[in-house]
C-alpha cells in the first residue's frame, strides 16, 4: 500500500549513494583479486600478456579449460616458499611484538601527559609518517652503511675498533621495519588510552591495588582493543612488506612481498606472482577480518572489555 | 593524582628515548644534505650544491609535477568517494551486502601494496584484452589505484567523525521540511568539513609516496617521484635525495604544523566562547557547560 | 510533591473537536512491539504529556507522529489530514529534540531561520518571523551568536523558537527540559507552558518526569511496555487510577491484593490478607463475588494513631519499622502482622496537636482509613 510507495520513493537516491563507493570497490578491489585466482591457475607463455588462457575453443567446436596447478604444486612443494612464508610471519611477528613494546610506553605518557601539550606531542610522532615512507628508510641507509654514522660515532668513541656489520643484515631488517611502522601503532593505542577515564584507577588505588598492579589489572585489559587495532596494523603489512627487506635486508633475508616482486618485475612470471599472491591472501584473511572486527567495533564505540 | 598531567621520570625518559628514535635519522637525512662530499656519510664542509643539481635534475623534476598531478587527482576523487562512503557506512546501517561492503573498506588499509599492486595491474590487462581500454598504463591506471588505497582512509576518518555527530541533528533538519540531498550539503557535509580536509591532506601524502602500487600501475612514459628515488637509493646513497628529503620535510611538516595550528587555534576559540557563555548565565551553569561540550564535539 | 503541582487552567480556546487521531498505531522492531495498537485523540491548544518509564515505547510513537519512523500499522489524522506516510519534511509537524539538535555551525537566527528557508518564504517574511520568534523567547540581544556561545537554558529556547518559527498545526516535545538540571528546571517548566499557551500551539510532550508531566500538561497519557493505559486530567490519573501501573507510577500507594466478599450497591468488602482485616469501600464497584482485586490507598489518605481505631474494618495494627523526617512531614513505614509494609504521610503537627509524642521505631501503632478513599483495580 502507501508503505511500499514510500519505500520505492525513498530506494533510488539511497540506491546511488551506496552504489557509487560500492561499485568502485568491487571493480577495483574485489574483481581484481578474482582475476589474480584465476591467472595463478595459468602457466607463463612468451606473449603479451605473459600467460596462457584458462578457456580455449577447440577446432572442432569443444570448449577447453586448461587449470595449470603446478604454480601451486611449487609452492607447496619447494622448501624456499614455505621457508618464505615463516619467515615472513616471523619478521611480521617480531616486528609487531617490538612496536607494541615501544609504542605502548609512548602512547602511554601521551596520553597521560597535560592537555595543552597531548596534542603537539601526538603531532611529533605523526610527523614522520606524513613524510615520505622511502625517505624515512633511506635515513636509516646513512645511519646503519659499514661506514655510516652510527659506525663512525662507535668508532670516533672507542667502543668498537672495527666497524661493526649492522647493515643488510636481520638487525637492520628488523630496526627499520619497526621503525617505519612504530606510528600505526602508536595512533590506536593512542586514542584508547586517551579516553580511558582515570577514575578507574583512583578507583583500584582506593581498592588497594598499587599503581603498577592498577595498571596491569585496569589500564591493559581496557586498552585491549587498542592492542588489536594496532597489532594487525603492523602485522598485515609488514607480512607482504617489500621496499624494506630490498632496500636494508640482507641478501639472504627471505620475504614473501620480495619474492612476489621478483617473480613479475624479473622473471616475467605472471602466474607464479600470482600464486605467491593467492597464497598471501589466504594467510592473512583471518587477521584482516580481526583487525575488520575491531576497528568497526572501535568506531561503533562499543564498550567492550 | 592521575590527571594532573605530570609524568614520571620514567615516562619522561620513555618519550625523549622515542622523539630521539623517531628524528635522529631524519635530522642526519637534513644535516648531511647541506655536505659538499660526494660520499654522504663524509662530511666535506657546508654546501648547498646538491640543491643546486636537484633542480636541474630534469628527471626528478617531472617526477616531482607527475606525482603532485596524480596526488590531487586521487585525493579530489578520494574524498568524494570516501565521503560517500563513509556516509553509508555511519549511516545506513544494515543493507544487501553491508558486511563486504565494511570488509572492502577497511581490506586496502592493511592489504599488503604488492598484492593490491598486482592485482589491480591484472584487472586493467584483463580490461585491455576485452574492452581495449586502458591502452596503456599511465597516469589514468595510478590514479585509479591511488584513489581506491586513499578513500578507505578517507571513509575511516569522515565515518569516526559521523559516529560523534549527534544524529537528531539531521532528524532535525528533515524535521524543519529539509530533503535528505539537502540535510547532506547543509548539515552534514559542514559539520564533517574538518574531516573531510584532513582526509584530504592525508590523501595526498598517502599518494605522493606510494611506490609499490604504482609500481605495477605505471608504464614506460609515467614514472613517478618515489619510483625515481627508489631507483637512485637501490644504487646506494645520494646526496640529491637527501636535498631532496630535506625539502620534502620542511614542506610536508609545515603543511601539517599549520593545519594543526589553525584547527586548535579555533578549538581555543570556541572554548573561550563556552567559558564567557557559562559565566554569563550562572543559574544553569552546570548544564551549560555540559551542552556546550556537547555543541564543540559537533562542530 | 502532588500538593506542589500547579495545574495550569485550560486555554480559554481550547475546542472539543478532534484535532489529532492516532488510531490502532502499532511499531514493531523485529518481534517485539515498540508501541502496541495505541488510539488516542487530542484537541486542539491542548498540551498532552505521554508519561512514562524509559524505554515504554512513548519516544517511538513521538518518532512516529514527527515521521521519523514508520508505523507497522495504524493511521495518524492531523486536523483531516491523514499523515501517516508523510515523509518527515512534508508534515505540518515540528518537533524540540531532546539534546536540541541545534545546528552548532549556525549562528542562532540561522538555526530559527532552517525551516522557513527549506518553506523557500520570501526574505522579508523570514526575517520578521525570526524577530517575532526570537522576541518570544527573548533572545534578540544572541542572534548572531552561534549555538555554543550560549548557556543550556538559553540553547533550550533557540530550540523551542525554531521548532515554532513554522508554525506547525502539532509541536513535539521530547524530554523538553530533560538536559537541564533541577533546579533551572522548575523555574523553567512554567515560562514554556506560560509560551506555548501564548502561542496557542497544540503540543504533545513526552516525559519520564511525572512532575513536569502533572505541572505543565492539560492531559497525561501514561505509557507502559508499548501500551497507552490511561488518559486523563493530573488529577483523574493520581485520584483514580484504572490499574496497579498508573497507581504505584504516579505518586506513592499502597497496594493490597484481595477477593470481593460482599459486592452490594453502596458497599464492597474485600477480603485481604495482608491486611488482616477486611477492607470495607462505600462507594460502588461491581465485580461479581471471589473476583481478585487490587485495593490502592496512598500514603497521605493512612491515618496513623497510637490508640486502636473505632472501627473494624480498613484498619490494621502493626510496629513502626522506619521513619523518613521531611520537614513539615514525615513518612512512616508500619510493619504489619503478615509482613506487609504500609506507608503513611504523617504532617509534623499532627502529634503535636494531638498532644501526643510522635511515634518512634519499634512502637506499637494502628493504621486506618476512611472507607470513601481506597480505590479499587481490577488489573
Amino acid at each position: 500500500m502507501d508503505l511500499k510507495r514510500l519505500l520505492k520513493r525513498v530506494k533510488p537516491g539511497r540506491g546511488a549513494v551506496i552504489g557509487l563507493p560500492y561499485l568502485w570497490l568491487m571493480v577495483f578491489f574485489l574483481i581484481p583479486f578474482l582475476i589474480v585466482l584465476k591467472i595463478s591457475f595459468a602457466a607463463q607463455d612468451v606473449a603479451i600478456p605473459p600467460f596462457t588462457h584458462l578457456v580455449s575453443y577447440g577446432d572442432d567446436g569443444t570448449l577447453n579449460i586448461a587449470l595449470n596447478l603446478a604454480n601451486f604444486q611449487f609452492i607447496l612443494t619447494d622448501a624456499l616458499y614455505a621457508d618464505t612464508y615463516l619467515s615472513s610471519l616471523r619478521v611480521a611477528f617480531v616486528t609487531t611484538l617490538c612496536c607494541l613494546l615501544i609504542g605502548y610506553p609512548i602512547a602511554y605518557a601521551i596520553a597521560r601527559a597535560r592537555p595543552e601539550i597531548r596534542n603537539g606531542l601526538l603531532l611529533a610522532v605523526m610527523l614522520p609518517f606524513w613524510t615520505s615512507f622511502l625517505l624515512r628508510v633511506y635515513a636509516w641507509m646513512g645511519l646503519l652503511n659499514q661506514n655510516g654514522l652510527i659506525n663512525q660515532f662507535l668508532m670516533a668513541t672507542g667502543i668498537v675498533h672495527e666497524p661493526l656489520q649492522l647493515f643488510h643484515n636481520d638487525f637492520s631488517l628488523y630496526l627499520v621495519m619497526v621503525y617505519a611502522y612504530l606510528p600505526f601503532m602508536i595512533l590506536p593505542l593512542y586514542s584508547h588510552l586517551v579516553k580511558m577515564d582515570l577514575r578507574l584507577l583512583e578507583a583500584a588505588n582506593d581498592l588497594g591495588a598499587r599503581p603498577l598492579r592498577a595498571f596491569w589489572k585496569i589500564t591493559l585489559p581496557l586498552s585491549k582493543n587498542g592492542i588489536i587495532a594496532g597489532a594487525m596494523m603492523v602485522f598485515i603489512p609488514a607480512v607482504g612488506e617489500f621496499v624494506i627487506p630490498e632496500l636494508v635486508g640482507g641478501s639472504d633475508t627471505l620475504m614473501i612481498g620480495k619474492v612476489l616482486w621478483n617473480e613479475f618485475f624479473d622473471n616475467n612470471n605472471w602466474p607464479m606472482a600470482s600464486a605467491v599472491a593467492t597464497f598471501m591472501v589466504l594467510l592473512l584473511i583471518v587477521p584482516i577480518a580481526l583487525f575488520h572486527r575491531f576497528e568497526t567495533r572501535q568506531l561503533e564505540g562499543e564498550k567492550h572489555v | 593524582m592521575y590527571n594532573d598531567g605530570r609524568l614520571s621520570w620514567f615516562l619522561k625518559g620513555v618519550l625523549a628515548l622515542g622523539y630521539l628514535f623517531l628524528y635522529v635519522p631524519i635530522l642526519s637525512l637534513i644535516v648531511y644534505s647541506f655536505n659538499a662530499s660526494k660520499l654522504v656519510t663524509v662530511w666535506g664542509g657546508f654546501s648547498t650544491r646538491w640543491y643546486g643539481s636537484l633542480f636541474q635534475n630534469d628527471q626528478i623534476i617531472s617526477a616531482v609535477l607527475l606525482s603532485v598531478k596524480i596526488a590531487l587527482a586521487s585525493a579530489c576523487a578520494a574524498v568524494v568517494l570516501g565521503t560517500v562512503a563513509g556516509f553509508v557506512l555511519a549511516r545506513f546501517k544494515r543493507f544487501r551486502g553491508s558486511t563486504l561492503f565494511a570488509g572492502m573498506m577497511t581490506a586496502p588499509m592493511v592489504m599488503p601494496e604488492v598484492i593490491t599492486g598486482l592485482s589491480m595491474l591484472l584487472l586493467f590487462i584483463s580490461m585491455q584484452q576485452f574492452f581495449g581500454a586502458p591502452s596503456e598504463r599511465g597516469f589514468f591506471t595510478i590514479w585509479i589505484g591511488h584513489t581506491t588505497l586513499c578513500m578507505a582512509y578517507v571513509a575511516v576518518v569522515v565515518r569516526s567523525r559521523l559516529m560523534e555527530i549527534d544524529q537528531s541533528l539531521e532528524d532535525a533538519a528533515m524535521d524543519l521540511g529539509a530533503r535528505p540531498v539537502k540535510i547532506f550539503f547543509k548539515i552534514t557535509l559542514p559539520l564533517v568539513s574538518q574531516a573531510i580536509a584532513s582526509g584530504f591532506l592525508l590523501s595526498v601524502t598517502l599518494s605522493l609516496d606510494d611506490l609499490v602500487t604504482t609500481a605495477f600501475l605505471s608504464g614506460p612514459g609515467s614514472t613517478t617521484l618515489p619510483q625515481v628515488i627508489f631507483s637512485k637509493v637501490r644504487l646506494g646513497l645520494n646526496p640529491e635525495i637527501n636535498a631532496l628529503a630535506t625539502i620534502t620535510v620542511l614542506v610536508v611538516g609545515t603543511i601539517v604544523i599549520v593545519a594543526n595550528y589553525l584547527m586548535m587555534n579555533a578549538q581555543r576559540k570556541r572554548d573561550k566562547a563556552i567559558a564567557a557563555a557559562m559565566r554569563g548565565d550562572d543559574a544553569d551553569q552546570q548544564n551549560g557547560v555540559g551542552n556546550a561540550k556537547a555543541a564543540v564535539s559537533l562542530a | 510533591m502532588m500538593e506542589a503541582a500547579v495545574k495550569p487552567a485550560p486555554a480559554a480556546t481550547t475546542s472539543e473537536r478532534p484535532y489529532l487521531q492516532i488510531a490502532g498505531l502499532v511499531k514493531k522492531f523485529g518481534d517485539n512491539f515498540a508501541v502496541d495498537h495505541v488510539d488516542l485523540t487530542i484537541r486542539q491548544h491542548e498540551i498532552f504529556a505521554l508519561l512514562g518509564s524509559s524505554g515504554c515505547g512513548k519516544s517511538t510513537l513521538l518518532r512516529m507522529l514527527a515521521g521519523m519512523e514508520r508505523p507497522t500499522s495504524g493511521k495518524v489524522i492531523l486536523d483531516g489530514q491523514d499523515i501517516t506516510m508523510l515523509a518527515p519534511y512534508d508534515r505540518p509537524i515540528n518537533m524540540m529534540f531532546q539534546s536540541y539538535a541545534l545546528f552548532p555551525h549556525m549562528s542562532v537566527e540561522e538555526n530559527i531561520a532552517f525551516g522557513l528557508v527549506e518553506d523557500k518564504l520570501p526574505k522579508g517574511e523570514i526575517n520578521a518571523r525570526v524577530m517575532e520568534m526570537l522576541d518570544l523567547v527573548q533572545l534578540r540581544k544572541y542572534a548572531k551568536r552561534k549555538p555554543y556561545q550560549l548557556s543550556g537554558g538559553q540553547q533550550q529556547r533557540v530550540a523551542l523558537a525554531r521548532s515554532l518559527a513554522k508554525r506547525p498545526k502539532l509541536l513535539l516535545l521530547d524530554e523538553p527540559l530533560g538536559a537541564l538540571d533541577k533546579k533551572l528546571r522548575q523555574q523553567t517548566q512554567l515560562e514554556l507552558v506560560n509560551t506555548l499557551e501564548k502561542v496557542g500551539v497544540t503540543c504533545i510532550m513526552v516525559t519520564h518526569d511525572q512532575e513536569e508531566a502533572m505541572t505543565m500538561a492539560t492531559r497525561i497519557g501514561i505509557m507502559s511496555d508499548g501500551h497507552l493505559l490511561q488518559v486523563g486530567s493530573p488529577s483523574e490519573i493520581y485520584e483514580y487510577p484504572n490499574c496497579r501501573f498508573t497507581a504505584e507510577f504516579i505518586g506513592e500507594t499502597n497496594l493490597f491484593p484481595g477477593q470481593v466478599v460482599v459486592d452490594e450497591p453502596d458497599r464492597v468488602e474485600i477480603e485481604s490478607a495482608q491486611l488482616g482485616s477486611r477492607i470495607l469501600i462505600d462507594h460502588g464497584i461491581t465485580g461479581p463475588k471471589g473476583m481478585e482485586v487490587w485495593t490502592s490507598i496512598r500514603p497521605e489518605d493512612v491515618r496513623l494513631d497510637r490508640r486502636p481505631p473505632a472501627n473494624s474494618h480498613n484498619a490494621a495494627q502493626g510496629k513502626v519499622e522506619d521513619i523518613a523526617y521531611l520537614g513539615s512531614f514525615s513518612i512512616y513505614h508500619i510493619k504489619l502482622a503478615s509482613g506487609k509494609v504500609v506507608k503513611s504521610t504523617v504532617p509534623s503537627s499532627r502529634w503535636y496537636e494531638a498532644g501526643e509524642e510522635p511515634p518512634t521505631w519499634g512502637d506499637p501503632v494502628f493504621v486506618s482509613w476512611r472507607s470513601d478513599l481506597p480505590v479499587v483495580l481490577t488489573r
